[in-house]
């Protein structure tokens, strides 16, 4: 008995001893030999060779390829929210490329060529390409591609021709063209009635920042949790632009009144025309610069603000 | 009971004695669990992956299972030299190679039927944290009983993939037999482009060819119906027991010839 916990003990001191002798090795070989992380530009293989290659599970690749879309999305985006990051430097002082996002498109490519109703990918896939302003490839002509093909395989997905009609909205600023995608989804059949009228809207009103709530608004009644978290934050943009707009003219209006720009929220407060530093819809105080101009923080969720669809002109 | 009922109760005893099953098994409930992870990373797409995963899971240790316990059901006995104890007794060449199948049938059966459960429990978890309105946009519900449809193809597909590494087994070595297996499976799921060759190839021999492989190697690609549940798009009943007979025929005819061949075979 003695000899048998004696050889436990033993044993237990073996292992602890190889276990950090171990964890020595490998701290040493990594401080000798970084670890390399996976080269975010590959694109593992093409459509044509994963689609011949997967011969079953496609379903489950397809899935892999959209988890990999996401964080190729997400890590891209958060890279061009860095200050500066929209700007390519001259290419001597460039300390590393322009944020790219060359490989969204193909990534979802091949997610939907596997799993031709992969509904999410098709519909998310198309906000993320047509996203611009730094967020992302903006892309409209991809994003349309990407919802056509899901049209192809879904002819009665009215929900493929809401996005294409937002991708015309708000990329292409094109309102007739939206207006179409609009009305071509209200025929299909179990297209809800706010479609037709959205239609109408987007060829009468294009533009303008109601029917810019109003897209977002039938958004954000989604179904898809995330999509209706983009809603929301689509429709907090659309706040703080206002909120900024109201602001922007007071300051403006105080600044002449008194002769010299106002540069801090100080100045207002202590002139008690504001009663303290105005938060944005998120929760963060806005920011006012020394050139008197509103904006959001980059600390905040909502920046940045979008730029607005140029209202619509003429008939 | 009958000896070929004997023969399996014994052959599904075997197998389940063999602590390799229980390892993939364990590591099959273990991804399936582990797909609860992986679905918070999809922007709402939990439940799709979790099913995807569930049913690729049970496919793929079950095709391990259906292989490296096929393989060795009748080339193990030959080589351990116990097929002489099991010929000495009144028992039919035949009945051995049919029991040694359902046995194996059995053991799949079991398996599958864990992998299952233990998908299903995840979805039950899941499923049970979404409100009405995600409820109602799900493309199927969580607990959807349409997963066994495609379950119970993927049991058929498994069954298919046994009678091919039990056929193999008559004759061949369990490496030779596994190698087969394996590149039969694969075919299967090629054949549909055997049937276009047509479109690709000029050569009226090289077409007849195609043709004639369309239909002499198994078609394996229909039992793959996971997409179609997993989007809760319907899968007819008709479809199911047409599916379904192609591969109760094709097993039939794999174990004719395989019992034929065990039956001619000199042990000598």
């Amino acid at each position: 008995m003695e000899r048998s916990r004696l050889s436990v003990a033993w044993a237990i001191i073996a292992v602890l001893a190889l276990g950090g002798a171990a964890v020595g090795l490998q701290m040493l070989r990594d401080s000798r030999y970084p670890l390399t992380t996976s080269d975010e530009e590959t694109l593992y293989l093409t459509r044509r060779v994963t689609s011949r290659l997967v011969f079953a599970h496609r379903s489950l690749v397809a899935d892999l390829y959209w988890i990999r879309a996401l964080q190729y999305f997400g890590s891209h985006a958060l890279k061009a929210k860095r200050p500066g990051a929209a700007f390519e430097p001259p290419p001597a002082l460039a300390a590393e490329r322009p944020v790219s996002f060359d490989l969204l498109y193909p990534f979802l490519d091949i997610a939907t060529t596997l799993d031709p109703r992969f509904n999410i990918a098709y519909r998310f896939g198309a906000i993320f390409l047509s996203e611009g302003n730094t967020q992302g490839p903006g892309r409209p002509d991809q994003a349309i591609a990407l919802l056509e093909k899901g049209l192809q395989a879904s002819p009665n997905k009215w929900e493929y021709w809401q996005d294409i009609g937002f991708v015309h909205y708000w990329a292409d600023q094109d309102y007739p063209k939206a207006a179409a995608a609009f009305a071509r989804g209200a025929d299909i059949p179990g297209a809800p009635w706010w479609m037709r009228s959205l239609a109408a809207t987007t060829l009468a009103k294009g533009g303008d920042r109601n029917t810019s709530r109003l897209l977002w608004q039938q958004m954000a009644e989604a179904s898809n949790e995330s999509a209706r978290y983009m809603a929301r934050l689509k429709l907090q943009q659309l706040d703080a632009l206002e909120i900024i707009e109201k602001l922007q003219k007071g300051i403006d209006a105080f600044g002449i009144r008194r002769g010299a720009p106002v540069t801090s929220w100080n100045e207002l407060i202590v002139a008690r025309l504001i009663p303290g530093v105005p938060l944005d819809p998120a929760g963060v105080p806005l920011e006012l610069d020394s050139s008197s101009r509103v904006t959001v923080s980059m600390q905040s969720p909502l920046f940045p603000l979008p730029f607005e669809p140029a209202p619509r002109t003429g008939p | 009971m009958s000896t070929l009922g004997w023969i399996a109760i014994n052959g599904f005893r075997e197998s389940v004695r063999d602590k390799v099953l229980y390892s993939i098994v364990a590591f099959a409930v273990l991804l399936i669990g582990a797909s609860y992870l992986l679905g918070q990373l999809t922007a709402g797409q939990d439940l799709k992956i979790m099913k995807d995963l569930g049913l690729s899971s049970i496919s793929i240790f079950g095709l391990f299972i259906a292989v490296f316990i096929g393989i060795g059901l009748v080339s193990k006995e030959v080589e351990r030299r116990s097929i002489y104890g099991l010929l000495a007794k009144p028992v039919r060449r035949h009945e051995i190679v049919l029991g040694k199948f359902a046995g194996l049938v059995l053991t799949l059966a079991v398996n599958v039927a864990v992998m299952t459960l233990a998908l299903y429990a995840v979805l039950a978890y899941v499923g049970a944290a979404d409100d009405e309105l995600v409820r109602k946009a799900r493309e199927a519900p969580a607990l959807d009983p349409a997963l066994i449809k495609a379950v119970v193809l993927i049991l058929v597909q498994l069954m298919i993939v046994t009678a091919i590494a039990l056929f193999f087994s008559t004759f061949s070595t369990p490496i030779v037999s596994a190698g087969l297996t394996f590149g039969l499976y694969v075919a299967g799921y090629f054949s549909q482009d055997l049937r276009n060759l047509d479109q690709v190839v000029g050569s009226k021999a090289a077409q007849n060819l195609a043709r004639g492989l369309y239909y002499v190697l198994p078609n394996l690609a229909p039992f793959d119906v996971a997409s179609q549940v997993v989007h809760g798009l319907p899968v007819t009943w008709q479809y199911m027991s047409l599916t379904i007979t192609y591969g109760l025929v094709y097993i039939a005819i794999l174990l004719v010839v395989g019992a034929t061949i065990f039956s001619r075979r000199d042990f000598k």
